[in-house]
């Protein structure tokens, strides 16, 4: 008996309210993938060929600063989406991310989903609403990180 | 609603609090938190003058000769006539401050200002939304639900800082954490690699922590931009204004409305505050003129 993804896209927060038909279409672009902690998930300037979207675990976000090293400027876990690099030209990847700990996740083709939102507009207008609202909290969260709200300035 | 306490309930038969003299106290203990946060330990110096505080409630920590600074509660209310102040180095006071050591002597007025409303939360999940030094006024109103812990249902408490080494009461927090029946969750605006925990701003971890919005009451204390934004997403959370509470911060002097210093719109933070509910100040919450 072969099992579909599609009860797990259902279920994932990003996916909520999405339409059946499209549930359908993005689902033949998923599989289920798991990394281990440490392992590289993507690297900056690499083709962003996929996105994932986090069943369980803790992926960071990084990015090395000369004279710095490795510095981690975001984490993402649960019920949240890694990478929209996919969706934008030239597509390569503008960090590394790395698992953090044992991760879950659904990994998605993005150059078979662009192929979809190009053949459904309705798929495509639905997704990128989806990920412009995940690209807005990520602007957001970056402003509030960039005024250093906690620091000593008095 | 959070209330003012009427008369602290354990000051000594036969003496007359005046609100404007500060009682003696005797450091204990001076223990440096952070690079920029240190907690003093005080008990009085005459014990009859010990007196009880609320959660969220402030004294004013007087340096001799040196001035006066408001600073929040941090301890147990529970552990009394301990007092314990968690304070950063802003100033001439506080900068003088932290080079007292154990046995020296200062002077405390208070207790001041209303309290977090922890009894509202009974039969209820309970979040606490704290921001870098902001966890110190939050810290005797997590004493108190954990020494209450079968009245509560989840409690969750979500703490932004702005690196690993800037956490407070890290020790505190991972016996906490430990205990199973705590939703902890911590976070870090920026991190080396080494740090394995959640790197991204507190708001973020509101639409996924593990209560119910529909029953809830929140607690919220940090700079007031992160403030701002924590309210902004509780309420998308579906979390009642009337049972979200923020802590305020003015430049407090008197202590008892008097001298208007703190002034925050139609309120002072020393008298109304620092406890606000939120539909009390959040039409002025983020005016740049107030």
């Amino acid at each position: 008996m072969i099992h579909t993804l599609e009860p797990i896209l259902k279920e994932h927060p990003f996916f909520q309210g999405m339409e059946e038909r499209h549930i359908q279409l993005i689902a033949g672009c998923s599989m289920n993938v798991r990394f281990e902690p440490g392992h590289l998930i993507f690297h900056e300037g690499d083709a962003a060929d996929h996105f994932y979207l986090i069943r369980e675990g803790l992926v960071s976000v990084q990015f090395v600063i000369p004279h710095r090293g490795l510095t981690t400027v975001l984490t993402v876990g649960n019920g949240e989406v890694l990478g929209w690099s996919w969706l934008f030209p030239p597509y390569r990847w503008h960090f590394d991310a790395r698992a953090q700990q044992p991760t879950h996740a659904l990994a998605f083709d993005g150059k078979c989903l662009r192929g979809k939102c190009e053949e459904d507009h309705d798929l495509g207008y639905d997704i990128y609403k989806r990920f412009m609202q995940v690209v807005t909290e990520r602007l957001e969260a970056t402003r509030l990180q960039l005024l250093d709200m906690y620091g000593n300035h008095a | 609603m959070a209330t003012m306490l009427e008369e602290p309930e354990v000051r000594a038969a036969g003496l007359v609090p005046d609100p404007m003299l500060p009682t003696p106290y005797l450091i204990q203990r001076a223990k440096q938190e952070t690079d920029d946060t240190f907690t003093l330990e005080l008990l009085p110096e005459d014990s009859s003058r010990a007196f009880s505080f609320a959660p969220g409630q402030f004294n004013m920590l007087y340096v001799f000769g040196v001035g006066e600074v408001p600073i929040s509660i941090s301890s147990d209310p529970d552990d009394v006539p301990l007092l314990k102040h968690t304070t950063r180095v802003v100033g001439t006071v506080t900068k003088t401050m932290r080079q007292l050591k154990r046995g020296e002597a200062m002077g405390i007025r208070g207790p001041f200002g209303t309290h977090w409303p922890v009894e509202e939360g009974v039969g209820r999940d309970v979040v606490i939304v704290a921001g870098g030094i902001g966890l110190a006024p939050l810290r005797p109103a997590l004493y108190r639900l954990i020494r209450e812990r079968e009245k509560y249902r989840k409690i969750v408490l979500l703490y932004g800082t702005r690196s690993p080494e800037d956490m407070l009461y890290r020790q505190e927090l991972e016996q906490w954490r430990g205990k199973f029946d705590l939703e902890i969750q911590v976070t870090v605006d920026r991190a080396a690699s080494s740090w394995r925990g959640n790197v991204g701003v507190v708001t973020s971890m509101i639409p996924r922590a593990p209560f119910d919005p529909s029953n809830t009451l929140a607690l919220v204390c940090g700079p007031e931009v992160m403030m701002r934004f924590t309210v902004m997403e509780l309420l998308r959370r579906g979390v009642a204004a009337e049972h979200t509470y923020l802590s305020a911060e003015r430049n407090m002097k008197c202590g008892i409305g008097w001298c208007g210093h703190c002034q925050l719109g139609p309120t002072f933070v020393c008298k109304d505050g620092p406890v606000f509910a939120l539909h009390r100040i959040a039409a002025i919450l983020g005016k740049s003129e107030i």
